[in-house]
């Protein structure tokens, strides 16, 4: 080869492997343990509600560039497959078509394209759709399924967990009388109990973020501050009065908490940048996740939670800054 | 008893740092002496500060070792003849960074050295020479920091006035990928670098001394923990692999726990940090009265066939190494002069090695193109790796608004140009490259 076709280019020369895409298909690896979870426990509900939701994600993206924006599709970095994969796994798994058509368009269109696509959304585009959805919607995505393995797409109905302890709270029963009618916590950590599709199982989830902090794709802080948080502070209300308050480890074994803190709270996008700013992050999902789930009129509050401190980040990310070398005062 | 090396739990630095692959292809390769080129072209200044004043003239015949150019002023340094000749055109010619400096080129015939310089391999442990004495010798054999920064030696021995150093630091932490340079010297020369080790105490007047190096050279770590056993001053200490811990202020903050200051220097904390070939050529000025004519340059790449590390005349044309380690693979895209994360690619192999290039790096072709940029995504892995705690997406936000005196106030001339950010952005964003453009800007604030 000739000289002259050497490359000059400002160091560094090489570049880690970890890109975009990488990561995206890592988070998709990552989330399949929990979704084979909702199969066995969904069977094709789960199949149908996940495939559909990723097909109008993907689609919508694509459409918008290719026909709004008239530019390149932007949807082989990976990331709109993942909110299509979130956004189901936030919703029953026997939700019809047509509102998951509805929850995907709203997801992609104006919770992340319209402020300018990837990375410069400020929600987290699934969690704007599920919530946009529950306001619309409110009686299909609270009729939930249960989880009773079966391959026909027309199974039983019934609550959640915290949908069982929020209404006979109310209805002036205590908790040790609500525990007795619901599954073990051991069958809560595997994932047999009724909810969305993918929140079911701790387990699974657990599997998801090993192999995402294994691969270096998101750090401890944001999870572990947030599971602890809210194991923490319904800790110190069932130590109260456990008659009136579950037990922490109900509260992190049901619903979305783990879901939340490992999927939906590690956004990048919406997520701040500096390990200082995900601890403080992490805390207000968790404060306020049990807030609403202890004192708010819904029985879940994930989803809310994580909406309201992503509002924040910015702020976050403006005053709570690294720690700089040499620059003690 | 003192503690054996190993004994010794890893020590790092504290803020960011990242893992890029060893890929130490030339570990194993022995020194070996590159043969006389027929020409070589020695740039005059090689150094940080005054550009040295020359003092031949075309067609003088020189020896090896002889001075060429001599210093102006305490923060310049001597360039000698690394090879007998005559002396050919002075004129300004391209550097390995691209820019147009004189130099001054001598046709090679023979291998005619100074007969004051003691070119025998003996060891010469017993140090004559004083404090005041150490310096000027130093001085005088144009030793510059051979890590890459070229900030003369003399100038770092001298204990700055008013200031107390309590503690000198060898680096042998060889932290870029690829590079075995030090590596082979440590594993070669040990104990003409532990007399270096004393020189530098003995000129500073300090009491102790620590050797860093990286746990990926347990040979060298064990090496020296054994010539150093019975010694009560000079302590080898192991570090965690990581990048960029051969930064004098990682370094530093890793061994020591000490930081530097912004904007201060080492000497400020009580520390000089000297690097391990620096080390051997204040060795060899001070017992053998050798100046800096030659040096250790790895020679290296992927698909390189034999990656090397030689002893190299300073002014030999790259092109002569990249021969004599098997010629320039048929895929190289890229070469660069020094180590993948923060040495600079060469369009022309001709430019001259000089005193602070330690190695010579073909990259292949695939591995050059930049890959697809995306936005930021927030991930925060740049302020993760920033070993300087710098938030580099922002800098690069605000270095493409033109938002200098923000930048200035987001503390972006402390930035040590590691590149640690832009090696992991998942978005492959050019941060350094706009970091640059934002600190050149920021200094003609002032
Ligand atoms: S190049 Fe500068 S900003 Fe980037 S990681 Fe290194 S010190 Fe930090
Ligand atoms: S590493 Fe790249 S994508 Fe991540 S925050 Fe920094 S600049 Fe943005």
């Amino acid at each position: 080869m000739s000289q002259s076709l050497l490359t000059v280019a400002p160091s560094p020369h090489i570049h880690t492997e970890l890109t975009i895409p990488q990561v995206m298909r890592g988070v998709i690896i990552a989330m399949v343990p929990a979704l084979l979870v909702s199969v066995y426990n969904f069977g094709l509900g789960a199949v149908y509600v996940t495939g559909l939701s990723i097909l109008f994600c993907a689609g919508a993206e694509w459409a918008i560039c290719k026909f709004l924006l008239k530019r390149e599709p932007t949807i082989t970095d990976g990331s709109a497959v993942i909110t299509g994969m979130l956004l189901a796994f936030n919703v029953p798994s026997n939700l019809p078509w047509y509102i998951i058509l509805i929850g995907s368009l709203v997801s992609v269109g104006i919770g992340k394209m319209s402020f300018g696509g990837l990375g410069n959304n400020p929600f987290n585009p699934a969690l704007v759709g599920r919530v946009f959805l529950l306001l619309s919607f409110p009686v299909e995505m609270t009729s939930w399924p249960q989880a009773v393995a079966t391959w026909s797409l027309d199974g039983t109905t019934g609550a959640t967990p915290l949908g069982i302890l929020k209404d006979g709270l109310r209805a002036g029963e205590t908790v040790p009388a609500l525990m007795q009618q619901m599954p073990s916590y051991t069958d809560f950590f595997f994932g047999f109990q009724g909810g969305s599709l993918g929140e079911m199982s701790a387990f699974a989830l657990l599997i998801g973020l090993g192999y995402m902090l294994y691969r270096k794709i998101i750090t401890w802080h944001i999870p572990v501050t947030m599971i602890a948080t809210v194991f923490v502070m319904t800790g110190i209300f069932w130590f109260i009065d456990p008659t009136r308050f579950a037990s922490p480890l109900f509260h992190v074994l049901t619903g979305g908490v783990m879901l939340g803190a490992i999927f939906m709270a590690t956004d990048y996008v919406t997520s701040p940048v500096s390990h200082k700013g995900m601890i403080v992050f992490a805390i207000g999902c968790g404060v306020l996740t049990v807030l609403i789930r202890l004192f708010g009129a819904y029985p879940e509050g994930v989803s809310f939670a994580i909406l309201i401190m992503n509002a924040f980040v910015p702020l976050i990310n403006t005053y709570l800054k690294p720690v700089r070398y040499g620059r003690k005062k | 008893m003192k503690n054996r090396a190993f004994d010794k739990e890893l020590k790092t630095f504290r803020l960011g740092g990242v893992h890029p692959q060893d890929n130490k292809l030339s570990a194993s390769a022995p020194l070996a002496q590159l043969p006389l080129p027929k020409q070589v072209t020695i740039p005059i200044i090689q150094h940080i500060g005054a550009p040295a004043k020359v003092v031949v003239q075309r067609g003088d015949t020189v020896k090896v070792g002889q001075v060429i150019a001599q210093h102006e002023g305490f923060i310049s340094s001597n360039i000698h003849a690394s090879c007998s000749g005559r002396i050919g055109i002075i004129e300004e010619v391209m550097d390995s960074s691209g820019f147009k400096h004189l130099a001054v080129n001598i046709r090679v015939k023979g291998d005619d050295w100074l007969e004051t310089i003691d070119r025998t391999d003996t060891l010469v442990e017993e140090i004559s020479l004083s404090r005041d004495e150490i310096v000027a010798r130093v001085m005088e054999a144009g030793v510059v920091g051979m890590g890459g920064a070229g900030f003369p030696s003399h100038a770092k021995i001298k204990v700055p006035e008013g200031k107390t150093i309590d503690t000198l630091i060898i680096n042998g932490v060889e932290c870029e990928p690829y590079l075995t340079a030090d590596h082979r010297l440590m594993l070669e020369k040990p104990r003409e670098i532990i007399v270096g080790v004393r020189i530098l105490m003995r000129a500073l007047g300090v009491s102790r001394a620590i050797i860093g190096i990286e746990d990926n050279k347990h040979d060298a770590i064990e090496l020296f923990d054994e010539w150093l056993r019975e010694d009560k001053q000079i302590e080898v200490q192991p570090l965690e692999v990581q990048y960029p811990q051969g930064g004098e202020k990682q370094l530093i903050q890793a061994v020591l726990d000490r930081e530097v200051p912004s904007g201060r220097l080492p000497a400020d904390v009580g520390v000089i940090v000297h690097n391990v070939g620096t080390t051997f050529a204040i060795y060899e000025a001070v017992q053998k009265n050798k100046p800096l004519v030659e040096r250790v340059v790895t020679v290296t790449g992927k698909d390189v066939k034999q990656p090397s590390n030689f002893w190299v005349r300073i002014g030999t044309p790259v092109i002569e190494l990249i021969t004599a380690a098997g010629g320039l693979p048929e895929s190289t895209g890229k070469v660069v002069s020094g180590g993948p994360m923060m040495g600079k690619a060469i369009a022309d192999l001709e430019v001259p090695v000089a005193k602070g290039t330690s190695g010579i790096l073909m990259i292949a072709q695939a591995e050059t193109k930049r890959a697809e940029e995306y936005n930021c995504v927030h991930c925060g892995k740049c302020i993760e790796a920033c070993p300087m705690g710098l938030e580099p997406y922002r800098l690069l936000l605000l270095s493409k608004a033109g938002q200098s005196e923000k930048s200035k106030r987001e503390n972006v001339l402390d930035c040590i140009e590691c590149g640690s950010c832009s090696f992991v952005c998942p978005s492959n964003r050019p941060i350094l490259d706009y970091i640059r453009l934002s600190k050149t800007k920021v200094k003609k604030l002032k």
